[in-house]
């Protein structure tokens, strides 16, 4: 159990830096999740935590503990690998209690410790048998106890849930989030999946390219993106993006749609100032089936060209500006194609982004 | 009941192909063991004695120099050198070959698809073909007829394969389960030797086996490169059995029993490695 702290930290293969000079801290702890997509650096920089990796420049702590040097062994850590890395040739009770043998315990103590992660895990009565013989949800559970019974200073996820079927995934999110309550450490996750992320991290870091592009509480991320990267990519729809421009504190759009800029974005504009609007879903609704009717609110005209029932609500696809974008309608009605219905916009719930650099009016 | 009998008839037709293949294969291997346990002039009657009428050890007893018949051909001193050359040559090969199969499996290093391929355009050489200049070579450097020139020439014979065949090996293996030993706690060595050895036995044991037999039956090289009791093996041995203007068939024969004997028992006990029981899911689902 121990905070971890990356200062300047940076990869590079030969010539090509994948991590560029990264900060980070993580306290003790604390559940963190390192999501963004393919290629943007999150793997290797938990593999640099991990030990699994050089570190080409900068340093990581683990505790007061240096670890650039260290392999990994020497860094007590554990790690749940994206394809579970179970020991194929040797039985469940053989794979948990791997690394305590390697370590030298008492063999009464191996027993009593894969006993007591077993029961944790509920794996008990799999014991004797070999990694071929079980499940997908089980090998995970075996990689789980594995990592929980050295009582490591941190966890490190990589993608651990991403070979699960979809509702297996969903149980299994659920079990490591029970798991962390129940044995308190440290744990930085590795996902693509922002759902995974919003419902695992007390803070979420979105990477993207090799460069961290906001860190951040599930909400923080969620309600203040800092640019239009992170609007985009947490959330699910994402969050409609428009090209418009600011005059006369009205916000207009390409097809001179308007509507008035929010009061506490207003210091923020300027006229003349090209931005980019971004509205979720959520927050665009059909008068009358929002959830975010009261307040300072916009109304438009919009045309359906196409409707997704979801049950609770049906996700709407209309064309705002010549562009696609969503919107839902909540305690929904029948609709079809073509209809035109008036769209009410919860103006307390949009965001504004610098069109030339793509951050956030607030954060410039 | 028409279908259950074409089915028979289907098994039976199998059964004797089957059947009539192996005879192809074992008999001349058959006809050899035979006639290590005949007489001379049984195995050289006309019209041939196709059921053996008298089957005897003096042939053994002859050559090992018991009885009253002896033959005075070392036959020990040969299966010694054989044993020696063969399985000294196999060890090292087997451990080049884990060594450079696990190195070209697992790490990236400057010319190394030129150097798998040159290693395997080695292989594809003829050794007969180098024998001139290897024997001009070892008897510059005075290793003729001694263990050590063998032994070098077959082990430089099989590392490509032992490398080229270890390797396929270790490449099944998938990176993390070295990776997650190593965070669980090992040093690479011990991940190596803990998870990654015991995950390719198979292939190191097929290896051995392939290694040992060429080692040991090896004839065309070994013939060149030794003369006397320090260094000759069983297959070069053989020769001793012919004579300016006889050919003992029956002492040839028994002496081939006992080069094919250790051969088969090697086979046999290393097979059950073979059939690789090793059923992964260690990884993914």
């Amino acid at each position: 159990m121990s905070s971890i702290s990356l200062k300047k930290v940076a990869k590079s293969y030969g010539r090509l830096e994948v991590v560029h000079g990264i900060d980070l801290d993580i306290a003790h702890n604390e559940f963190v999740v390192l999501v963004g997509p393919s290629g943007c650096g999150k793997s290797t920089t938990l593999r640099m935590i991990a030990g699994l990796e050089e570190i080409t420049e900068g340093e990581i702590h683990i505790g007061d503990r240096l670890v650039n040097d260290l392999p990994p062994r020497k860094r007590n850590i554990s790690m749940v690998f994206q394809n579970y890395a179970l020991y194929p040739h040797m039985n469940v009770r053989d794979n948990l209690g791997f690394g305590l043998k390697i370590a030298g315990q008492p063999q009464e103590v191996v027993d009593e410790r894969v006993r007591e992660a077993a029961a944790i895990l509920g794996i008990s009565e799999l014991m004797d048998r070999i990694p071929a013989e079980l499940s997908g949800g089980q090998r995970q559970r075996v990689a789980m106890g594995r990592a929980i019974i050295r009582d490591p200073e941190a966890f490190l996820f990589d993608e651990p849930l991403s070979n699960l079927d979809a509702k297996l995934r969903v149980q299994m999110r659920t079990e490591i989030k029970k798991l962390h309550h129940k044995v308190k450490t440290t744990v930085v996750y590795v996902t693509h999946d922002q759902v995974e992320a919003m419902t695992l991290a007390d803070r979420i870091v979105i990477m993207k390219d090799g460069h961290i592009e906001q860190v951040g509480t599930p909400m923080e991320v969620f309600n203040h993106p800092v640019n239009t990267f992170v609007a985009s990519f947490i959330g699910s729809p994402p969050m409609n993006l428009v090209p418009a421009t600011v005059a006369g504190g009205q916000i207009v759009l390409s097809d001179e749609t308007r509507m008035p800029v929010p009061r506490r974005l207003a210091s923020y504009t300027h006229d003349g100032m090209a931005v980019i609007v971004g509205i979720r879903p959520d927050d665009m609704t059909p008068v009358g089936h929002g959830i975010h009717d009261s307040g300072e609110t916009a109304n438009l005209s919009l045309t359906v060209e196409l409707a997704e029932l979801l049950g609770t609500e049906t996700l709407i696809y209309t064309r705002l500006a010549g562009q696609e974008v969503q919107g839902k309608m909540f305690d929904p009605r029948d609709v079809h194609e073509g209809e035109r219905l008036p769209f009410r916009v919860a103006l307390d719930k949009l965001h504004l982004f610098d069109a030339a650099s793509g951050r956030s009016v607030r954060a410039t | 009941m028409n279908r259950a009998l074409k089915n028979q008839i289907k098994a039976a037709g199998l059964w004797l192909a089957t059947f009539v293949v192996m005879v192809i294969m074992c008999v001349p291997g058959l006809w050899v063991v035979l006639s290590g346990f005949r007489p001379n002039r049984e195995i050289l009657a006309k019209p041939p004695i196709w059921i053996p009428q008298d089957l005897t050890l003096s042939n053994f007893a002859k050559i090992f120099g018991f009885g009253a018949e002896q033959v005075a051909i070392p036959v020990l001193s040969y299966f010694g050198n054989s044993m020696v050359i063969a399985i000294t040559s196999t060890l090292i090969a087997l451990s080049i070959g884990m060594a450079g199969g696990y190195a070209f499996a697992r790490f990236r290093f400057r010319f190394k698809n030129s150097v798998f391929l040159g290693l395997m355009l080695f292989r594809a050489v003829p050794g007969i073909a180098l024998s001139l200049p290897v024997f001009m070579l070892w008897s510059w450097l005075g290793i003729i007829d001694t263990q050590l020139g063998l032994i070098i020439v077959y082990v430089s014979l099989n590392v490509p394969f032992t490398i080229w065949l270890i390797d396929g090996f270790f490449r099944q293996i998938p990176i993390s389960l070295s990776e997650a030993a190593q965070v669980d706690g090992c040093t690479r060595w011990q991940a190596f030797w803990k998870i990654e050895f015991p995950l390719a036995r198979s292939g190191v044991a097929a290896a051995g086996v392939f290694a040992f037999l060429t080692s040991w039956n090896e004839f065309a090289l070994a013939s060149q490169l030794t003369r006397s009791t320090d260094s000759k093996t069983l297959p070069v041995g053989l020769m001793d059995f012919t004579a300016q203007f006889t050919i003992d068939w029956a002492g040839m024969c028994a002496m081939a029993v006992i080069i094919i004997v250790p051969a088969l028992v090697l086979t046999f006990l290393v097979q059950k490695h073979l059939i690789s029981g090793l059923t992964f899911g260690g990884v993914k689902g």
